[in-house]
């Protein structure tokens, strides 16, 4: 019999914050008066915030409690699509906590920080040869923000060809922030449909494409887990109208070492440094989203920008075109240096082991629950694959509940109902760092849980029962809105 | 390489599951235009320990304490960060986990954002605060078009004194979007002067920042005034939230938006980022606010939970609508702050904010004795700024050479502050420190 990783064990229970604690307790170490206590202005000052006074005991007891209610990638494998849940190696943690660089300020005269700069302007060498594009931005603090970067230099571009234009091309696997991000940017979505293999055709972009669009914003491989095989003759399309390519890179993981985004015609992509190179999700960030573009689109990137004159690292704003600034200082630094030291571990070798990996999971996951589970895309996929729970319905069972009972099985779900295209979508994204044993456990897992929504069906409405909460009532929680305690 | 874990045994027999004679045979859906034509070019792989010497060296060349005393602010600064913080915050089962979609197995890190969201509420003396963006200027970025959402109006006016990288992230967030951005000047006192504002009738909303780019506490309260009374609302923006420990906050003063940065509650500077945007506002407004939210709820057996709440305001439910493109935060940053306010309580807060201001005004007081000019009366939280002598940029050096750096030059910020400077006094600088300084600069 199959031990899988899922249990039920001791686990505590914790109140809120402030149903602790006695007035009086405190849980840092005061530093020493050694000045005066000087007269405060009376009319300016005020009583001080409401918080609990709580010993340090306390505050640790706390949080480890709450920590042991979260499933976490260093618990247990965590196949989230679309969101790369790889390890996150310990080594990274030690560079990016290191005092030289977690304990310097950012506005350091440039003599004094040369050790930050070299670093940022090395990793932007890497993230060039790494995609195949010219200069590279890591101001951007997440994926989205890589997104408005690179919707604004589409701004910025138009604008300076002396023609702004009105609209985006947006296809409909397309990640929900896609649009958002053109809307920031005064931009109308034009959407398209994918054809019936999943991808984009170049006849349904060229049928929109016109001199009023400012050019498309689609994800490659796309979030059906596809590559899209026409993109060279797509980005033809768009550039002939005098638009632009905007790739979401948040897919990367799949082509490292594989494909170059120069040669598809990619004038812009954004990286997720937290997905394809290793630096932890935070449980919602902080990530880092830099922004790599072609030659002719450098001159719009961000400011300030690293430079070496006189062999010495400078911060330089003289880019008279560019679009401004994103974050008030230079990136999320800290995410910085552990990408960096990722990809100073793995080198070229082992970053396209990296990819080839990362597709070998998939393809193996997509092999071994095709028939299981619907597979409304039968083709070969790279870093994920999309299935849906159009086989289990006639049991009255559906993906939120294959997802919640997976749970009790000691994995984290799949993404569900993503991509829209895809009706009950389980998106399955396992990543290089899953081991075959670990995979052929889920496999079982799932095709267990196809058994248990056929003759049992109850077990899956009734997941998960091994959680530290059963199901959560959403409904209530939207409408009568409780955010503070 | 020890992060994958196949072997040569297991890679085989996967390929023949799937039905590929090589790793290369996987990617045949790529087309032969669109790859490398050469392999990548990256450095010879380092071994771990490789690694630690090589960022040592990168490290080494940074200047920080104890070596150096950097008396610099300005929207990052040092404080004492309990190793708690640190410990805690370091949990896997914290650091390794997505945003919480999935919340019967993420009730960890959303108590632990509720938690923030009520201590940050508390904190701002607001409504409601949402679960962090990614830094303070970004955060008043969205406040202000927050502010044109909801009274659809389409020009803002924003102090001068509020921080100058902020109000550059603002430009390049209004651009595209057609909003109109005024700038308020700032008078004698070091303050934003209202009186300079006019046609407030046509105004989104009014912005300040307390304490300013300066250190100078604005009065709020005037702001909200005038912002109200032609329909507009009051953005209160921050950099130092310890501030809040002693001065009034925002939503005392009727702020409706009230956004800065958090770096300053237990998070590293680290050159600048990661950081935290809070963001706050009164509930009449939160279906018009950017970002996450947790929300208090009850699972199937009756039993307390969080989960993300108010989502249909967000990009992956309305796409093009939503209120900001905004998906990720900065949990993990919230997540620190609320560790260390919990660490430090009201009390401790309060003892802390105190010490901040009781130094900062120890080495005011030692500086106008050794005659430096102090030129903007308004009174000060833990930053101010000082008018030295012309020349004062050799002094300036000849302190770097002793290890101090004797604040932020202000001149290429506001041309006309030629030779001002602003210095940063919190709790990790003492009274040693401090007289030597103030000896130093006039030496």
């Amino acid at each position: 019999m199959t031990e899988f990783p899922g249990a039920t064990g001791l686990v505590l229970n914790e109140s809120l914050l402030w149903e602790k604690g006695r007035r009086g307790r405190c849980g840092f170490s005061l530093p020493r008066r050694d000045v005066e206590r000087r007269p405060a202005p009376e009319a300016l000052t005020g009583a001080g915030p409401d918080f609990p006074d709580l010993s340090e005991v306390d505050v640790v007891r706390h949080y480890i409690r709450l920590s042991t209610w979260n499933f976490s990638v260093d618990t247990g494998m965590y196949p989230l699509g679309s969101c790369t849940m790889k390890y996150n190696p310990k080594t990274n943690e030690r560079q990016a906590g290191h005092p030289g660089l977690a304990g310097a300020h950012p506005l350091l005269p440039a003599d004094l920080c040369q050790g930050a700069l070299e670093l940022m302007a090395a990793l932007e060498c890497l993230l060039a040869e790494i995609t195949g594009l010219d200069a590279v931005t890591l101001q951007p603090g997440a994926g989205a923000h890589g997104e408005l970067a690179g919707m604004l230099i589409f701004h910025a571009y138009h604008r300076h060809q002396g023609r702004a234009r009105s609209k985006i091309i947006v296809p409909d696997t397309a990640h929900g922030t896609n649009p958002a991000s053109a809307a920031l940017c005064g931009y109308t979505s034009v959407g398209i449909a994918s054809n019936a293999d999943g991808i984009l055709s170049p006849e349904a972009v060229a049928a929109v494409m016109d001199d009023q669009t400012s050019g498309i914003m689609l994800t490659n491989p796309n979030t059906l887990g596809l590559f899209e095989e026409n993109i060279k003759a797509i980005a033809a399309i768009v550039h002939a109208k005098g638009g632009l390519v905007y790739c979401d890179g948040a897919n990367m993981n799949a082509v490292l070492g594989m494909a170059h985004m120069g040669n598809m015609g990619v004038d812009v992509l954004h990286l997720n440094l937290h997905k394809t190179f290793s630096t932890p999700h935070g449980g919602g960030g902080p990530g880092a989203g830099p922004v790599c573009v072609a030659k002719h689109l450098e001159p719009f990137l961000p400011v300030p920008r690293v430079r070496l004159a006189d062999n010495r690292y400078v911060l330089s704003e003289d880019f008279p075109l560019s679009i401004g600034k994103l974050q008030a200082f230079w990136g999320n630094m800290a995410n910085l240096v552990r990408a960096y030291s990722y990809i100073l571990t793995l080198g070229a070798e082992d970053l396209k082991q990296v990819s080839q990996l990362a597709v070998l999971n998939a393809r193996y996951i997509k092999e071994r629950l095709k028939g299981t589970y619907h597979l409304p895309y039968d083709r070969p996929c790279m870093h994920e694959c999309v299935f849906s729970d159009s086989l289990q319905q006639a049991h009255k069972v559906t993906t939120l509940d294959i997802a919640k009972r997976l749970m009790d099985y000691g994995f984290h779900p799949p993404t569900i109902y993503f991509p829209l295209v895809v009706p009950g979508a389980i998106m399955i994204e396992p990543t290089e760092t899953e081991s075959k044993e670990d995979l052929d456990l889920f496999i079982e897992s799932m095709k267990a849980i196809a058994v248990e929504a056929r003759e049992t069906p109850d077990r899956l409405h009734q997941a998960p029962t091994r959680a530290k909460r059963r199901r959560l009532d959403e409904t209530a929680a939207a409408r009568k809105p409780c955010l503070t305690g | 390489m020890r992060y994958l874990p196949h072997t040569p045994e297991d890679i085989a027999e996967m390929l023949d599951a799937v039905g590929v004679e090589s790793l290369d045979g996987l990617f045949a859906s790529i087309p032969a235009d669109c790859r490398r034509s050469a392999p990548m070019v990256l450095p010879h792989p380092l071994t771990e320990w490789e690694l630690n010497a090589h960022i040592d060296r990168l490290a080494g060349r940074m200047a920080i304490g104890p070596a150096y005393k950097v008396f610099i602010g300005a929207g990052s600064y040092e404080h004492f960060i309990p190793a708690s913080v640190g410990f805690l915050t370091s949990r896997s089962e914290f650091v390794t986990a997505y945003t919480p979609y999935q919340p019967e197995i993420s009730q960890g890190t959303l108590q632990a954002i509720f938690e923030y969201q009520t201590l940050a509420a508390r904190l701002l003396g607001m409504e409601v605060a949402n679960a962090s963006m990614y830094d303070g200027a970004s955060a008043l970025a969205e406040a202000l078009l927050m502010a044109a959402r909801i009274t659809r109006r389409s020009k803002v006016a924003v102090s001068r004194a509020i921080h100058p990288l902020y109000r550059r992230v603002v430009d390049t967030y209004l651009k595209p979007t057609g909003l109109e951005v005024r700038e308020i000047p700032f008078g004698l006192n070091g303050t934003t002067d209202l009186g300079a504002l006019d046609d407030p009738a046509e105004l989104a909303a009014v912005a300040v920042q307390s304490p300013n780019f300066f250190g100078c506490i604005e009065d709020v309260g005037a702001v909200s005034g005038r912002a109200h009374a032609a329909g507009g609302l009051c953005v209160a923006a921050f950099s130092e939230p310890l501030a809040f420990g002693l001065f009034k906050n925002p939503g005392s003063q009727g702020a409706d938006i009230a956004c800065g940065e958090g770096q300053s509650l237990g998070i590293p500077r680290s050159f600048g980022g990661p950081g935290l945007g809070m963001f706050a506002s009164r509930m009449q407004y939160v279906r018009n606010m950017p970002g996450r939210l947790v929300g208090e709820t009850k699972d199937k057996e009756g039993r307390r939970g969080f989960v993300l709440t108010l989502s249909t305001r967000e990009q992956h439910i309305r796409r093009e609508k939503a209120t900001s493109n905004i998906c990720t935060n900065n949990s993990l940053c919230a997540l620190t702050a609320a560790v260390y306010m919990a660490s430090l309580g009201g009390s401790g807060l309060r003892e802390l904010a105190r010490l901040n201001f009781d130094k900062a005004e120890h080495l005011k007081s030692r500086l106008r004795a050794a005659g430096i000019s102090l030129p903007f009366g308004a009174a000060t939280f833990n930053e101010f700024v000082a008018a030295f002598p012309d020349g004062f940029d050799a002094t300036y050096r000849r302190l770097i050479a002793k290890g101090i750096v004797a604040g932020l030059p202000l001149e290429s910020y506001y041309p006309e502050l030629k030779n001002h400077y602003l210095l940063c006094v919190t709790e990790t600088m003492g009274k040693d420190d401090l007289d030597a300084l103030a000896k130093e600069v006039t030496s």
